[in-house]
């Protein structure tokens, strides 16, 4: 395959998967402002969200009032923001667009009508009433867009890229969701397993589509520290990092490549100890806010070492 | 102006037999239908993203072509004709550009003047002696066709023009075509239409056919100048319906006197080169050297055989509209027959007494630039204003060997969908005429229309349209 192509298809991948853990992250961050919390600053949840993305800068050099409705614009449909739904939806029609020969004409209709429909949205703005809806319109197109990839492309290398660039998107993004909660403020001591806590943790769960899983698997109260390993080492929930490290780690095993061997070890090695980690060294040895920062850290290397194996080796 | 021949209706007003079939059906169906199919359509070709960029508007701006639903019909004995026309014009044209880059027989013979081709910019020096695969150099021509009413209400077919450099269009032929079968599938079932889809496997078969010699299984690609290339949809359905990759400069690159491009698994050889970059664009080392869309290195290549360009380096000599005069003298000394097709009769402003003759009556007659293309810079006499014919007299007088003239064809028409109901609207045909082991071509070609009233330019860059075009098999 054209080292280009891999290139557009990844991102491709990566763009729609980051569109629709924005969404996630918003949708989140939407629900846990609804809860009047007594101890947290007005907005704090929000300036938690701009945090985590890395937005925060960008948004103060902006001098407007950080509320829910402007962050949702400027993450939801801002076309200057490089990482809104807006522009990742953009960059994931570009990028099809400058592929569609190695994908299906269904995909490439599916990515382009959303982008159409963005564009409509974009000129309406999103209606008060209407933010969870929005949300949730983002998440079909995503589904969307995956089932069509799933149901009618070749498994090739396009397949394959496509695929990696989403798994390694999902890694980074559900990483960053979790981190969402050590910047609203660790709990107090006597909130511990409050009323608050319970339902922070639970919007933090439905926003990865997990709450029911985690009543499923663990029968229990919700509690910080299972929340954390559903979402980390758990290899059979589709968001956590476990099994999004899995699946990169046999993509790129089966992507041949001119000069890929690095990047295998890199993610066999990432894989590897979220397959025999356990919960307590994270939280206890390293602190989950530390763990999850240097886990940041190692999916943006992978991504330096996709880039250098694959689109732009050295030697061709 | 008297009015022009019409398609599908004889100046009194019956319908012409070919037309018999569609003109029923459609008396036949509610308008509400054919409103509701036409919505269908439009969204459809935004859904697919079948759109152009337009020059000198808002970047990235995107337009589509707007897609009539009454077809062009051309009835079988006129393909017959019209097809035979366009195969000995091609091979003629072929013939021609073999030999000016070699042995120049024609200038020898006299038939054409020397000046006007070895004098003319469009010829390539760097291409004389140089051997190409299959003799070829045109191995896709867009042939544009025009009919007019020729005072015995017959409506005789010309040749407009040749385009056998990078000629567009023929993705809104097979789109057209899959958009009708999609909204009507009852009018194909009522009468034999000719298929066009299999225009990519004979483009494939073609260009395989002229990898260089020896080379068992040809790697073909699309070159495309990029994403913001007004016929960028068209380069990258062409690839895909081929299954070829679509490239640009930057995947290519030229090692060891070859070709190659970069792969995921590392360097790959690539044999033969479907263009859709002009030749001052192809590479950096050769032509322009600013050009950041070539790939450095590669004319090298190509004038040593190790690759093939779709088409050759160096055609523009043969479709510049002051050689377009000399065609039916070319078809006559290649091919030795009178032509079938005949030409638009044309006025060439570097002679004098033509001159004269067109500065009195601008008004009356269309004025091109040689080099033009795509109906940019040109002067249409009927409906330019006053002050348009002034300024455009001007620019004749200051350099008047870069201008022909023709008189102004009314165009054949074919009733169109417009804002309040169904109308006459000028319409032109481009055939795609292929050249590989031997001269091929699908029945019909893409069907401009020309959408405002009265208009006769049909280029989709000044709001042209598009039609599908049914040659009947019987």
């Amino acid at each position: 395959m054209l080292s280009s192509t891999a290139d557009h298809l990844y991102w491709m991948g990566r763009s729609m998967e980051r569109a629709e853990n924005t969404a996630r992250m918003l949708d989140v961050t939407y629900r846990m402002s609804l809860l009047k919390h007594a101890t947290l600053e007005p907005f704090q949840e929000w300036n938690a969200m701009l945090t985590i993305s890395g937005l925060y800068e960008e948004f103060a050099s902006r001098d407007i009032d950080i509320n829910a409705d402007q962050v949702i614009h400027f993450m939801g449909l801002d076309d200057t923001n490089p990482s809104s739904i807006f522009t990742s939806l953009e960059s994931a029609r570009e990028n099809a667009r400058a592929v569609r020969g190695s994908i299906t004409s269904e995909m490439w209709e599916a990515l382009n009508h959303t982008w159409i429909q963005i564009q409509a949205i974009r000129k309406k703005g999103i209606p008060h009433d209407g933010v969870s809806n929005f949300f949730e319109w983002v998440k079909e197109r995503s589904h969307l867009s995956r089932g069509i990839t799933y149901g009618t492309l070749l498994r090739d290398d396009a397949f394959r890229f496509i695929r990696l660039g989403t798994f390694l998107e999902r890694a980074d993004n559900t990483a960053r969701i979790l981190d969402v909660k050590y910047h609203i403020l660790l709990p107090s001591l006597e909130d511990v397993g409050g009323a608050a806590d319970y339902y922070h943790w639970g919007a933090l769960l439905r926003s990865v589509s997990a709450f029911e899983t985690y009543r499923k698997v663990y029968r229990d109260v919700i509690t910080p520290r299972r929340v954390a390993e559903l979402m980390i080492l758990r290899a059979d929930m589709p968001r956590s990092l476990h099994a999004c490290m899995k699946d990169v780690d046999r993509l790129v095993s089966e992507i041949d490549g001119a000069g890929s061997w690095e990047l295998q070890r890199q993610s066999g090695l990432l894989h590897a100890e979220l397959r025999y980690g356990q919960i307590e060294d994270i939280i206890e040895d390293e602190g989950l806010h530390e763990y999850l920062t240097r886990f940041l850290d190692r999916i943006y290397a992978l991504g330096d070492y996709i880039n250098t194996s694959y689109f732009w080796p050295e030697e061709n | 102006m008297k009015p022009a021949y019409d398609e599908m209706n004889t100046s009194d007003g019956q319908t012409r037999g070919h037309y018999a079939s569609y003109a029923h059906w459609l008396d036949s169906t509610l308008p509400e239908v054919i409103a509701r199919k036409r919505e269908e359509a439009e969204l459809a070709f935004h859904k697919v993203g079948i759109t152009f960029a337009v020059y000198g508007e808002e970047a990235g701006t995107e337009r589509l072509i707007p897609f009539d639903i009454v077809p062009r019909i051309i009835p079988a004995d006129e393909w017959r004709m019209v097809e035979a026309g366009l195969r000995q014009r091609v091979k003629a044209l072929n013939a021609f550009l073999h030999d000016i880059y070699h042995d120049q027989e024609i200038l020898k013979a006299g038939r054409i003047p020397a000046e006007q081709v070895l004098g003319n910019a469009l010829f390539r020096r760097e291409m004389v002696g140089v051997d190409l695969p299959g003799q070829i150099y045109a191995h896709i021509a867009g042939i544009d066709i025009v009919r007019a009413d020729n005072g015995d209400k017959s409506g005789e077919y010309y040749v407009l023009e040749d385009n056998l450099r990078t000629p567009s269009g023929v993705s809104y032929m097979l789109e057209d075509r899959k958009m009708m079968m999609r909204l009507f599938p009852e009018l194909f079932a009522r009468q034999a239409i000719a298929p066009v889809e299999h225009y990519p496997d004979l483009l494939l078969e073609n260009l395989r056919a002229v990898a260089p010699p020896g080379v068992p299984d040809p790697t073909v690609v699309v070159l495309t100048p990029g994403q913001f290339n007004s016929a960028y949809f068209e380069h990258a359905f062409l690839a895909q319906q081929m299954g070829v990759e679509l490239v640009d400069g930057n995947d290519l690159f030229v090692a060891d006197g070859t070709v190659f491009m970069r792969t995921t698994q590392g360097r790959r050889r690539v044999d033969v080169i479907y263009r859709r970059i002009d030749d001052d664009y192809l590479d950096p080392q050769a032509f322009n050297k600013d050009s950041m869309l070539g790939v450095p290195g590669l004319f090298e290549c190509y004038r040593n055989g190790k690759v093939n360009l779709a088409n050759a380096v160096g055609t523009g000599i043969a479709d510049d509209k002051a050689m377009y005069i000399h065609v039916p003298e070319m078809i006559r000394f290649y091919c030795g027959e009178e032509p079938i097709l005949s030409n638009v009769p044309t006025w060439e402003l570097s002679k004098s007494d033509d001159l004269k003759y067109v500065l009195e009556h601008l008004p009356e007659l269309v004025v091109k630039e040689v080099q033009g293309s795509g109906g940019y810079g040109m002067l249409v006499g009927p409906t330019a204003s006053k002050k348009e014919i002034a300024q455009f007299r001007e620019k004749i007088i200051a350099t008047p060997k870069k201008y022909i003239a023709q008189p102004t064809l009314a165009l054949s028409t074919c009733p169109t969908f417009v804002a309040n109901g169904i109308a006459p609207r000028h319409i032109d045909l481009r055939p795609f005429v292929l050249s590989g082991k031997v001269v091929t071509l699908v029945p019909g070609g893409l069907t401009r229309v020309a959408v405002k009233e009265g208009s006769l330019v049909v280029n989709s860059s000044q709001g042209g349209g598009t039609k599908d075009t049914w040659v009947l098999e019987q």
